[in-house]
């Protein structure tokens, strides 16, 4: 019972979470059952499950860990083919101080697991880049961030960090705010490998290979991105990718504030899709809170959503274009993207960034004129789109640069972990709105665009349909109109209490008090949850330990294993091709660097 | 003799009457908008008198070429202020060059982190002189909310800044603030370097 009185502020009569308790996920129950049947099936005696988690999870020794990879991949029944995640945790309490954790999806099953290895500090573990691709860099990431060795891992350097940076940043003890310099001397030089397919041509070549830089400021990185090409006339025989020229330190920067605090930096992951971040690190909190934000809420939410996933395709599209020496479109469809900005911009007072959502809610209310402004848009946009369309689907020379240009077997998308339009653009129907609903999209009658041929040209296509399948939601959102009622969560212990009533009522002070001072503190545990960002699935895995800090806050990034497989795509081609194929990936460095 | 307009002319340069386009250019016979009343006061010359550098400068503050070095989210912010809502070529500043070899104005537009940091400077090195700097937003004038062990806490520590810009992003008007004043105080010639 609460202790409040009934001249209260608000009229809580929930538990007061205490913290430390445990969290519960509420279908522990049946995802252990399925845990059961999993182990059932794989009879690895290198297993065992780990009961009361939000996903299927197993504690595996580490030595067999590319076993049951190979058999969660392998498995007929199972077939866990596309790998989601795989990042460290750090709890230096433990005898076994690290926890490596891998994530995979199988989509076959519409199903998620979750693997747990146990690594003492100066412990190998073998690498997994054998049975999936995709973990090269994410291994590397591990080893940067934690000082994890994967032992047989091909070429196991720094990758978010610079080269004279000392230590793994992410371990417990290392001080947030210890920089270290980088001189242009310090900049190491790299040379990528050539491709098995190209080595023997050298001496029957006419030409001298050449390596060229590209990046990180070039006209066509957008951003922050390093390429390293080797040239075989023309020919890309060999390239490597560099990246980590925007790591801002995110996942140290939330373990050092509040859980509301982490709100902006969700922001500034993908900063053309913002609200779709915010989105998904605020879901995640209130799974672990076990609480749901208010319909109106949930509303407004979808709709910023799918603007905002416009408004990152627009981005995508013009800039690609423009690299391609189209520079209309460019002009063209900044005129409505400022508008989605400016209905932005009349909810929450910013732009780009607006920080909107809250955990529990959102800020505040939406202005009176935001479904007429909606509306507006809703009616415009397609023009838009159409518009542009027209003036390149049929265009001679935009068809001969994006046709079975930056191609990926559909094989290999799924080995590298690709989500969203790239994986779309395969031809495989992937989307976490169809495939774990939440927001209520389940409700609303879309499809999925889906292409064949994971060309450059296949990206546009799934994109601009994207776009009109946005467009159709919207429109079905707006006719069912804003649902009356709160914003906010009725909860003191996670909502703020509305300003008059703090300035007049005790309890209100107080609550207001105690959640500025002790913030947000969720139950012990740890839980992950996901949505559909403009370039994929964005997924947010928090470990909280009962304080107002989350231990542990791992953001998914889609473009991660996307800009991995960059190099692959490209081998073979030209440097223009490559060019193409870079913009229509849809690299934002934000979320690739964090 | 007081300069006579021509009463059918589309122009709004005034010119002298009588007087073939080319023939005595030297006497400086088209004259400005306004020029002319002030022109009479002097005599009917028509010389305009003034210093080689402010005519250097004014003219450096009229068409600066920006090279936008955008890392992070206030790239798109600057992305919006070049598109067509905004349109900073009604300032002249439209024509963005990739190349610091083109390029007279820096706009630092993004986190600037160590691992980024020698390119910066690099770059900033290839710029020809004169040349000037925004730091544009939070992250580049102070590194921001970025308080944290690979973010350089303010572009200043590499290279000299003439503009710092607020705001996380700032909005493409408050950038467009800031290359006017720029302008002005390239204009007064308050700018040394090299």
């Amino acid at each position: 019972m609460s202790t409040l009185t009934k001249l209260s502020a608000i009229p809580y009569t929930g538990p007061a979470p205490t913290n430390r308790q445990p969290y519960l996920p509420v279908d522990a129950p049946a995802t252990d059952a399925r845990g059961a049947e999993i182990l059932a099936k794989l009879a690895n005696p290198a297993l065992t499950q780990e009961p009361g988690q939000d996903m299927v999870t197993f504690l595996v020794e580490k030595d067999r860990i590319v076993d049951v990879l190979r058999a969660l991949h392998d498995h007929a029944d199972l077939q866990f083919t596309l790998p989601l995640e795989m990042f460290g945790a750090d709890y230096p309490n433990r005898e076994k101080r690290f926890d490596v954790i891998y994530q995979l999806y199988s989509l076959l099953n519409n199903e998620r697991v979750r693997l747990k290895v146990r690594v003492a500090e100066g412990e190998n573990i073998p690498t997994s880049v054998g049975v999936f691709q995709g973990f090269d860099w994410y291994e590397r990431e591990a080893w940067d961030m934690y000082g994890v060795v994967f032992e047989g891992h091909p070429n196991l350097r720094r990758i978010l960090t610079h080269e004279n940076f000392q230590g793994h940043p992410l371990r417990k003890d290392y001080d947030p705010a210890q920089r270290w310099l980088l001189t242009e001397q310090g900049v190491s030089i790299i040379k990528p490998k050539i491709a098995p397919e190209f080595q023997q041509t050298e001496e029957e070549s006419d030409f001298e290979r050449v390596t060229l830089n590209l990046g990180p400021s070039h006209p066509a990185t957008h951003g922050t991105l390093r390429m390293v090409v080797t040239l075989n006339g023309e020919t890309i025989v060999g390239a490597e990718n560099e990246i980590g020229y925007l790591h801002r330190c995110f996942e140290k920067m939330s373990e050092t504030h509040t859980y509301q605090q982490v709100i902006p930096y969700t922001d500034r992951l993908n900063y053309c899709s913002a609200i779709i971040n915010n989105v998904g690190y605020c879901m995640t909190v209130e799974k672990l809170l076990g609480i749901e934000a208010p319909a109106r809420a949930q509303h407004v939410r979808l709709m910023l959503s799918e603007f905002y996933r416009i408004s990152d395709h627009i981005i995508c599209i013009g800039t690609n274009l423009v690299d391609m020496g189209a520079l209309t479109n460019f002009w063209w469809l900044f005129q409505p993207r400022e508008e989605i900005i400016a209905l932005a911009e009349s909810c929450s007072g910013a732009r780009l960034l607006p920080s909107y959502l809250r955990v529990g809610g959102i800020a505040i209310d939406v202005p009176s004129t935001f479904m007429a402004h909606a509306q507006h848009l809703v009616s415009t946009l397609p023009k838009f789109i159409d518009d542009v369309e027209a003036l390149i689907m049929k265009n001679r020379v935009f068809r001969d640069r994006v046709d079975g240009v930056g191609v990926i077997s559909r094989e290999d998308a799924i080995n590298f972990g690709f989500t969203g339009p790239c994986l779309r653009a395969t031809g495989v129907p992937f989307d976490v709105r169809k495939a774990s609903p939440y927001l209520g999209y389940e409700t609303y009658d879309w499809d999925v665009p889906v292409a064949e041929g994971g060309d450059t040209y296949a990206r546009f296509l799934v994109r601009f349909e994207e776009m009109r399948q946005s467009i159709r939601i919207l429109q079905q959102a707006i006719d069912r109109g804003l649902p009356p009622g709160p914003v906010m969560v009725d909860n003191p212990y996670v909502a703020l209490p509305p300003k008059e009533k703090v300035y007049n009522e005790m309890e209100s002070l107080i609550y207001h008090f105690k959640l500025i001072m002790h913030g947000i503190q969720p139950p012990v545990g740890e839980t992950y949850f996901q949505v559909e960002g403009g370039n994929g699935e964005v997924g947010f895995y928090i470990v909280s330990d009962g304080t107002k800090h989350p231990y542990r806050v791992r953001a998914r990034p889609p473009c991660f294993p996307i800009f991995e497989a960059f190099g692959k795509m490209i081998t073979g081609q030209t440097i223009p091709d490559a060019i193409a194929a870079l913009g229509s990936l849809n690299i934002i460095a934000g979320e690739l660097d964090r | 003799m007081p300069v006579q307009k021509i009463e059918k002319s589309d122009s709004i340069i005034p010119r002298k009457a009588g007087v073939a386009p080319g023939e005595g250019a030297e006497k400086g016979l088209i004259t400005l908008p306004g020029e002319a009343d002030r022109l009479d006061d002097l005599g009917g010359s028509t010389y305009v008198t003034t210093k080689l550098e402010q005519v250097v400068n004014w003219a450096r503050g009229n068409s600066l070429w920006p090279l936008p070095f955008g890392t992070a989210c206030c790239a798109i912010e600057f992305m919006s202020m070049v598109s067509s809502h905004y349109d900073i070529s009604r300032f002249g500043a439209e024509v963005v060059r990739f190349s610091p070899r083109q390029a007279d104005l820096m706009i630092v537009a993004g986190t600037i982190v160590d691992k980024i940091a020698p390119v910066l400077k690099k770059i900033y090195d290839q710029m020809p002189e004169p040349k000037y700097v925004i730091a544009m937003g939070a992250c580049a004038t102070s590194g921001g909310f970025y308080r944290s062990y690979h973010v350089v806490q303010g572009i200043d520590e590499i290279i000299p800044v003439d503009m710092w810009v607020p705001g996380c992003p700032p909005t493409p008007d408050g950038l467009m603030y800031a290359i006017l004043k720029l302008k002005e105080k390239i204009e007064r010639g308050e700018i040394r370097r090299g």
